[in-house]
């Protein structure tokens, strides 16, 4: 009998280990893709670190965009950037143009962002201080090193902290000039000069999107 | 008085009899163009210009060993300081001046010609460049119209007077053309070449240091030509301010307004 119970006893304790193995496995899975700090300047800190480790990776760059991608859509108000780069035009559209747009916008903005960051392979960047500029936003302020090619860069992160728990990235801020606000003259500029019609801008991002 | 001196004197008059009245117009970060149509051509020949021209050489300039480059960023910069010494000065910033003037002492002599910067070290912090643009915003002018110049690039009504002003104003072209100061000072290796060759090697250490970024923007860009317009303004905005965009309280309303909605 004891001889016959051995095995049993053996399996069960696989059995545990492995469940508690899988348990701990979930869980940190979870707690990687979705716990930024809440603290802005940590915030930015690990969104830098996560970037690191995609753009010093050696895959290919079809990959690092696919990753960064990710790490755009979790910490980024994609939404809100796509509904103030349109300005007030959003207010003109129809709710089907609108829905049409934001899916373009979040397309353009995904291949645009990975396409600038992509270029670099091992980025050097200092997290300097962070300043609380109202109850809903917090200024981080980062250096990115200069190299024996390029000047040293400041980027400052505009961070949307209305919901304490979950910051976001609203804009940055490189040498001062702000790229939300680029973009939305851009946008501003391509429907002016094109009597405001939006199947104009749909287009200019559709072939941005497709190049 | 020069006949030189009395044009200086004139330019910064009819500025200010220009500019005078609208002391009170507040910095934008738009402006209306001139004729767009002839600016989008000239940004197109700009940029045909730089491929051909401009960029290569920077490329080949930054082919040359970092301590060259950073040697002769260093000189050009000290020679364009003197030129922010007079905005300074004419801007009313005389904590500027002393700063502006302090440096280019410390690195004339300790850091031999300016090919060094020791004054950094010895607490003349590196500050922004001061332009008769900028100075004229500083005054209160108002931006005018966008358009693009050959060659010069994104412009605006108030930064073409001051491109022309800034020559007046410059002393190290004042050196350089005057032959009145030729003869007080006896500098007659400064003729006036060597203020074209500063001026160029400036504009070459400008591209080489940002030839990544402009391809970035060229190629991430919907409308190139607005961007660069944008990104003009703001910089210019943000030099007249001397502060950043982030450090301003941001007109938040649209924001609020996505936020409400």
């Amino acid at each position: 009998m004891g001889r016959n119970r051995q095995p049993v006893k053996l399996n069960m304790k696989r059995i545990i280990v492995s469940f508690l193995l899988l348990f701990i496995i979930i869980i940190s899975v979870k707690q990687n893709a979705f716990a930024y700090s809440s603290d802005p300047k940590k915030f930015i800190e690990e969104i830098i670190e996560e970037a690191k480790v995609v753009l010093s990776s050696g895959s290919s760059q079809d990959i690092k965009a696919k990753e960064l991608s990710k790490i755009a859509i979790k910490t980024v108000d994609v939404q809100g950037l796509a509904y103030y780069t349109l300005g007030k035009k959003r207010k003109e559209i129809n709710p089907e143009e609108l829905e049409k747009y934001e899916n373009l916008f979040e397309k353009y903005f995904l291949k645009s962002f990975t396409s600038r960051l992509t270029d670099y392979s091992d980025p050097k960047i200092d997290v300097l201080s962070s300043e609380t500029v109202s109850d809903k936003y917090t200024i981080v302020k980062t250096m990115l090193l200069k190299t024996s090619k390029k000047p040293e860069v400041k980027i400052d992160w505009r961070v949307y902290t209305k919901n304490p728990e979950k910051p976001l990235i609203r804009d940055l801020i490189v040498e001062g000039l702000s790229l939300a606000r680029t973009q939305k003259e851009e946008f501003a500029s391509i429907l002016s000069a094109n009597n405001n019609d939006i199947n104009v801008l749909f287009e200019a991002l559709e072939n941005f999107i497709n190049k | 008085m020069s006949k030189r001196l009395k044009l200086i004197f004139s330019v910064l008059a009819i500025s200010i009899a220009i500019y005078a009245p609208q002391l009170s117009a507040a910095e934008k970060y738009t402006a209306n163009e001139c004729f767009e149509r002839f600016s989008r051509a000239t940004l197109k020949f700009n940029q045909g210009l730089d491929k051909a021209i401009f960029k290569p050489i920077a490329k080949g300039y930054r082919a040359l060993p970092v301590p060259i480059r950073s040697g002769t960023s260093n000189f050009v910069n000290n020679l364009r300081s003197l030129l922010t010494f007079s905005n300074n000065v004419l801007q009313g910033d005389f904590r500027g001046a002393s700063n502006t003037a302090g440096r280019f002492a410390i690195n004339t002599t300790v850091g031999i010609l300016g090919f060094f910067d020791p004054a950094a070290k010895m607490g003349f912090e590196k500050k922004g460049r001061e332009d008769f643009g900028q100075t004229l915003g500083v005054w209160g002018a108002d931006t005018g119209c966008y358009f693009v110049l050959p060659i010069f690039g994104p412009t605006t009504t108030r930064d073409a007077f001051g491109l022309v002003g800034n020559v007046f104003i410059d002393p190290f072209y004042q050196l350089t053309h005057n032959t009145e100061t030729d003869i007080v000072i006896g500098n007659d290796n400064l003729s006036e070449h060597n203020y074209y060759y500063y001026r160029g090697t400036d504009a070459v250490d400008f591209r080489s240091k940002n030839i990544e970024s402009l391809e970035s923007i060229e190629k991430n860009s919907i409308d190139f030509y607005a961007s660069i317009k944008s990104l003009y303004l703001q910089d210019r905005s943000q030099k007249i301010s001397n502060s950043p965009i982030s450090d301003k309280s941001q007109d938040d309303s649209e924001w609020e307004e996505i936020d409400n909605q």
